[in-house]
Parts: structure tokens; sequence; C-alpha cells
């Protein structure tokens, strides 16, 4: 078959500066490519809040008694712990806490059973990853709540005079990663996600279809240029676009939010490749789909909508069902969430956010290869 | 010699939208430096038919060459060598004339761009244009725009759908003065037209209507084959003759034509007796040979009835 599969640089470079050159022309669209980000920043400046249950907490118990174990099932009857783990060194906690494995670590004393027993109020104390605060809010109501249920019951007869006027047992709450519970420091780096998926997902779904509507598709399909070439083309210069969105979010996170970056930028800059990328691909295969314009910007909300619900920037991913977690599991905003914020609020290196990383990879080329498969050389 | 493969030789060709089937077992033939001209009503198939001869559409049957190249299979290879002009402008309004050129000689390859491009401007007289945006050009400066880009990467064969739809007498006289240049150097051109000026100015030209093929051949042997007669009668009061003359056995078509009036049928018996008591003064009747409009209107009239 004589069939030329070839790419060319010229032609690919032609496609960018021409997508560039439209781009400066439609002042209209770059404002808003600038704007959004800006304005989404100020409306989710507010506090989102939200209810969350069973969210997972890992239990170190170093007294093991009865004492202990009936707290334990106090607070898992409370519905807003679930302990998925025992753990049995504070480093371990540590870990899973860093890694956003659990929510909370729950840390019983030793003697914590006698020291009940005779009165002393023993210190329990709990770990909460406070990066999404609204996660741990109600963490110390819903605690101090399940002690008082479960000794008011042990605590009878002779033992009554046990049960002090404070409660039995001394909370201690220390929130970790962001221990003010601010909660624009979760948000604001979890916005650079959102603003990235709305802005590219609709920007490129619009690209192909616009060319079809006005009518220049039937101009470009009859020279020369190859699919890979017009589709990347596309997307390239949108991949600078979307890195200014972020340059623009973390200046403002950091002046105007004054959130504090922990880990390094370069990481971020450099990891947020794949994500960029992989909203593109979404956006260009919307495009190959839709018939005109109206439709491309619909199809970008039906994805978008997922994306800002249920990828754990609404509510805290570990509180949403199981189904929801699935259906979140697909979309690499969820994936993306837990880099940045890993990265911005934990410090997180790469290797601790190198399991977020490949769904986010797949999802890259599972969009652009279904890009790619849909764009049509003919208009038919 | 041997003469030249045809440029465009396809046989039965045939496109179908939905059930609807737009264009119908067409066969074409055309060769090196031809200008082949290409008629029929709207809606009859020509646009959907040149878009199959460079591949911008999949044909359903039928199957063909066009330059040496499989029209269903080596659109990749055709693609290059075609100079292919839309019906509706289709290079981007947003960008200016320079840089529309610009990004059509990089899809081409083009060698020493900008001195192309320059040349391209010089020819098309578009160099008070040139920085201006393609949509804020009037429509017959776009045409000359459109014209250009699509000639280019100097194609062999060039596919230009109503390219001079809107233009003024005086810039079509310059296009068709550039196509016949273009044909004496080997280029062949196949041109989509509803002006029979136009149609008149071709070497050889077909007609389509429905996406039938009704027609083919130089100007001369389409009026031929028609057969059609055709009578002029002048005089006073012409317009209230128009009406009695339609009814009247064997006339196919009355047409106002200035101050006279053409009848025309194609059973020249029958229309000469119903015609003759419109000799006498103040009327005189006389035959003429049969113009194109004439024939191509007989032509539709039989493809619909
Ligand atoms: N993409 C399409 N889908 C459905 N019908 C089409 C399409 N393109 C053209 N048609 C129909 O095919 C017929 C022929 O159209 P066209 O080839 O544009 O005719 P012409 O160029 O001779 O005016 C028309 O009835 C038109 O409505
Ligand atoms: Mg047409």
């Amino acid at each position: 078959m004589a069939r030329i599969v070839t790419f060319s640089l010229i032609r690919f470079a032609a496609m960018v500066s021409k997508e560039f050159t439209q781009m400066r022309r439609d002042r209209v669209t770059f404002g808003m490519m600038v704007g959004i980000p800006l304005l989404q920043l100020i409306l989710f400046g507010y506090a989102i809040n939200s209810d969350p249950k069973n969210l997972p907490t890992a239990i170190l118990d170093n007294d093991r008694s009865v004492f202990s174990r009936d707290m334990a099932m106090a607070m898992q009857n409370s519905s807003y712990f679930k302990f998925t783990q025992a753990i049995g060194t504070e480093a371990e906690a540590d870990e899973l806490l860093r890694l956003g494995r659990i929510q909370f670590v729950v840390t019983f004393p030793v003697n914590f059973g006698r020291d009940l027993a005779r009165g002393d109020r023993p210190v329990v104390l709990l770990e909460a990853d406070a990066t999404d605060p609204s996660a741990t809010s109600n963490a110390v109501s819903a605690i101090r709540q399940a002690a008082t249920d479960a000794f008011t019951r042990d605590l009878t007869g002779p033992l009554i005079a046990l049960r002090p006027a404070n409660g039995p047992v001394e909370l201690r709450l220390h929130a970790r990663y962001n221990p003010e519970a601010v909660t624009q420091y979760n948000i604001v780096p979890g916005l650079m996600g959102v603003v990235l998926t709305m802005t590219l997902v609709i920007i490129t779904s619009l690209a192909i279809t616009r060319e079809r509507e006005r009518g220049t598709m039937e101009n470009l399909l009859i020279t020369p240029v190859r699919p890979v070439e017009v589709l990347l083309g596309k997307m390239l210069p949108y991949i600078v676009v979307g890195y200014i969105q972020m340059g623009l979010i973390i200046i403002a996170a950091m002046t105007l939010f004054k959130v504090p970056v922990i880990g390094s930028l370069p990481l971020l800059f450099l990891v947020s490749f794949p994500f960029i990328a992989a909203n593109l691909g979404v956006g260009i295969t919307f495009s190959t789909i839709a018939q005109n314009q109206l439709q491309a910007v619909q199809m970008s909300f039906f994805f978008f909508l997922p994306s800002i619900l249920l990828s754990g920037f609404m509510f805290p991913f570990q509180g949403m069902p199981e189904w929801a977690q699935w259906i979140g599991s697909v979309l690499p905003l969820t994936h993306y969430l837990r880099v940045v914020r890993g990265i911005v609020l934990k410090g997180n290196t790469f290797v601790d956010i190198a399991p977020h990383m490949w769904p986010i990879g797949l999802f890259l080329f599972a969009s652009l290869g279904l890009g790619i498969k849909r764009y049509r050389q003919t208009l038919d | 010699m041997n003469p030249s493969p045809p440029v465009i030789d396809v046989t039965g060709l045939t496109k179908v939208f939905g059930h609807k089937t737009v264009v119908d077992h067409l066969d074409m033939q055309v060769g090196r430096g031809e200008i082949y001209g290409f008629l029929g009503p709207n809606g009859s198939g020509k646009t959907t038919f040149i878009r199959m001869l460079c591949g911008l559409l999949r044909p359903d049957d039928g199957q063909g060459t066009c330059l040496g190249f499989d029209v269903r299979t080596q659109a990749e290879l055709i693609k290059p060598h075609v100079g292919y002009m839309s019906q509706k402008f289709s290079l981007y309004d947003d960008m200016t004339v320079r840089e529309n050129l610009d990004f059509i000689s990089r899809m081409y390859g083009v060698a020493n761009r900008s001195a192309a491009i320059d040349r391209t401007i010089g020819r098309m007289n578009l160099g008070r244009f040139r920085d201006q945006l393609a949509g804020t050009l009037s429509g017959g400066w776009k045409q000359r725009l459109a014209l250009s880009a699509c000639m280019i990467h100097e194609p062999q064969l060039l596919l230009l759908d109503e390219p001079t739809a809107g233009v003024d007498p005086m810039a079509r006289r310059d296009f068709w003065d550039e196509v016949h240049k273009l044909a004496g150097e080997g280029i062949t051109a196949l041109i989509s037209t509803h002006y029979m000026d136009e149609a008149e100015r071709c070497h050889r030209l077909a007609y389509i209507a429905y996406g039938h093929l009704l027609a083919t051949g130089t100007v001369a042997q389409v009026v031929a084959a028609e057969g059609l007669v055709t009578y002029e009668i002048a005089g006073p009061q012409l317009y209230g003759l128009i009406d009695r003359l339609r009814g009247l056995p064997g006339v196919e078509q009355v047409v106002a034509f200035g101050i006279t009036l053409h009848v025309s049928g194609r059973e020249a018996d029958v229309l000469a007796h119903s015609l003759a008591p419109y000799a006498a003064p103040p009327l005189t009747l006389r035959q003429i040979p049969s113009n194109l409009e004439e024939v191509f209107i007989s032509l539709m009239r039989k493809a619909v009835t």
C-alpha cells in the first residue's frame, strides 16, 4: 500500500504557529483563560463544608486493655472513623499519613486503662491529616462523644465516682500538614487541578469543532497534513497556556492566600505535564465527536462535573461512597489533587507521588489514542 | 507519441448521504492541460463529486484514478498535487492574507516559501491587502486569495468549485485568462460554474443534474446532441405573448431575451407549425442557433420528468 506514514516537523510547526496566531487574535478567549483561574480562586476561596463519614483511621494501641478496645469500638460506631489498620510504631503512622493512605491515627498510651480507672484522665492522641480541614473539623467532637459513650457505660456502680465532669479522657488533636486548619491551604492547590481541567478541556474541545463549523476543516483536510500533526499541533499551544495558568495560581496562592509551599515547585511543574496533556487529550477527543461548538462545551461540562465532585476537591475522597470513589479513581484530577497537595502541603518527593502518576499517564494515552482514532481525514 | 494518460479517469463514482444518492455512478475522463467545465443546478452533486476526486469524501461505489493515483486508497498521494478551491471560503478569517498563504505553503512544503508567497501576492495583486485579515476582504478579493492559496504549491490539477461566484466581470475575465495560461503550461482544471459564458470558455464540459450525467463534450457537441430548435420572436408587446406561447404544442421553453423572445423545443416540425401564426407583422420570427442555457434548461427539464 502506497501510504506514506510520516511526521513532518514543518507541518507540525505550521499548525502550532497558526494556533498561536489565532489565539493571539481571539482576545476574549485569551482573557478567559487568564480570568477564569483568578475568578475561581476568589469564588472557591470560601470554605466548602461537608459532613464526611468513615474516614480511614489507623489505630496505635499501646495499652491493649478492655478500655482502649471499648473506646475504639465507640469511635467506629460513631461512623465518623473507620479503622483500616492497626499499627505498632509511631514511624508507621507518619508514613501512612504522609502518603495520604489514612486520614487519622489514634494513639492510646500505655496504662490507658489503669489511668482511666484511677480517674487520671489519660491522654488520647488524635493525629490528623489536616490538608483538607473539612475532613478533620468534626473529628474532635466525634471522638469526645465516643469517649463519653464508652465510659459512662463502663463506669457505673462503684466506679460512678470516676466520671469526671470534664470527660473521662483528655483528647489531644494534632493536626498535621495544615496545623491551623486553613481551608484555603487545601482548596487553593486543588484549584489548580480544577482550573486546568475546566479550561483546557473546553478550549481544546472547541479546537477541531470550530474548524468544522467555520468550514476551514475543508482547507485543512485537502492539504497533506496528517492527523497526528493536527492534533499535537493544536495541543502544544494549550500546554503553554496550562503552564501560564499554573504559574498564575501558584503566585496567587503564595501571595493572596499565603499558602506555604513546602515541596519542590520544579517537581510540581514537571509532573503537571502528563496531567495537562491528559486533559487536552480529553478535549481533543470530544472535539472529534461533537457536531458543533455547543455540543463540545456540553461534553466538556459532562466531564468537568464528576471531576470536580468526585475527585476529592469538593468532598474528602475517603469519605465518599465506594461507587463514587471508583469513578473518581478513573479521573486524572483525583490523582493530580493528591500530587499537588502532596507536593505543596506535605513536601512529597517524586517517589511519594509516583503511585498517582501512572493512572494519569494511562488516562493520557487512552484519551489521546481515542482522539487520533476518531479523527476523520474526510468530511463525511 | 502516445497521448498522455488522463489526469482524471473515474467510472461509476457514487456517493450516498443517508438514503439519498447524491452522485449516481458518474464517469469522467479529463486529459492533461484540459479545462473542463462542470455544470448543473444547485444540489446536483458537483461539490460532492469534486470532493470525492481529491479524497475529501470517500466514494460509496465506483473507482478510478486522479493524477494516476487511486481515488479510494491513495488520497495522501493525490493531495500534494491538487489545488482545491472550495465553494465556500475556507481559509482562516482571523489570519492575514500573508499568514494564510504562509500556513498553506508550509503545509505543502513549498520551497523558498517567502519568495513564492511574494510572487503569488504580486501576480494576484494582493499586495495592498497583505497584512489585512482575510475575513475583512471583500468577496472578490477573498476569491483571489483562495485561488492564490490553491496554486501556491504549483499543483498539476486544479479543482475549482464555483471559483467566480459573486465576482465582478473584470475579475472573472482575469481569472479565466489565468486559467488558460496555466492550461497552456500543462495544468489541468476542473471548474464548476453556473455562468454560461464561462462554460463556453471551457475546452469540454459535463452537465449533471440530481447526480446523473446528462451531457458531455465540447459546447458544440453538447448543443448539437440535444437537438433543440430555437426561434426568436421580435416585435411590440411581447410580454403578453409569453403565457400564450407556453401552452402551444411543441413549445418547451419561452424566455424573454432583451427585447425578443426565444422559443425552443425538440420537435422541430410541431414547433414550426405552432409558431407559424406569429410570423405576421408587427411580429417577426426567425430560427436561431440554440444557446447553452437553453440546452441546459432543456436537459434539466428532462431530468425532472
Ligand atoms: N455532508 C452531507 N450530508 C448530507 N447531505 C449532503 C452533504 N453534502 C451535500 N449533501 C447533499 O447532497 C446534494 C448535492 O450537494 P452538492 O454536491 O453540494 O451539490 P452542488 O455542488 O451541485 O450544488 C444536496 O442535496 C446536498 O444537500
Ligand atoms: Mg456546490
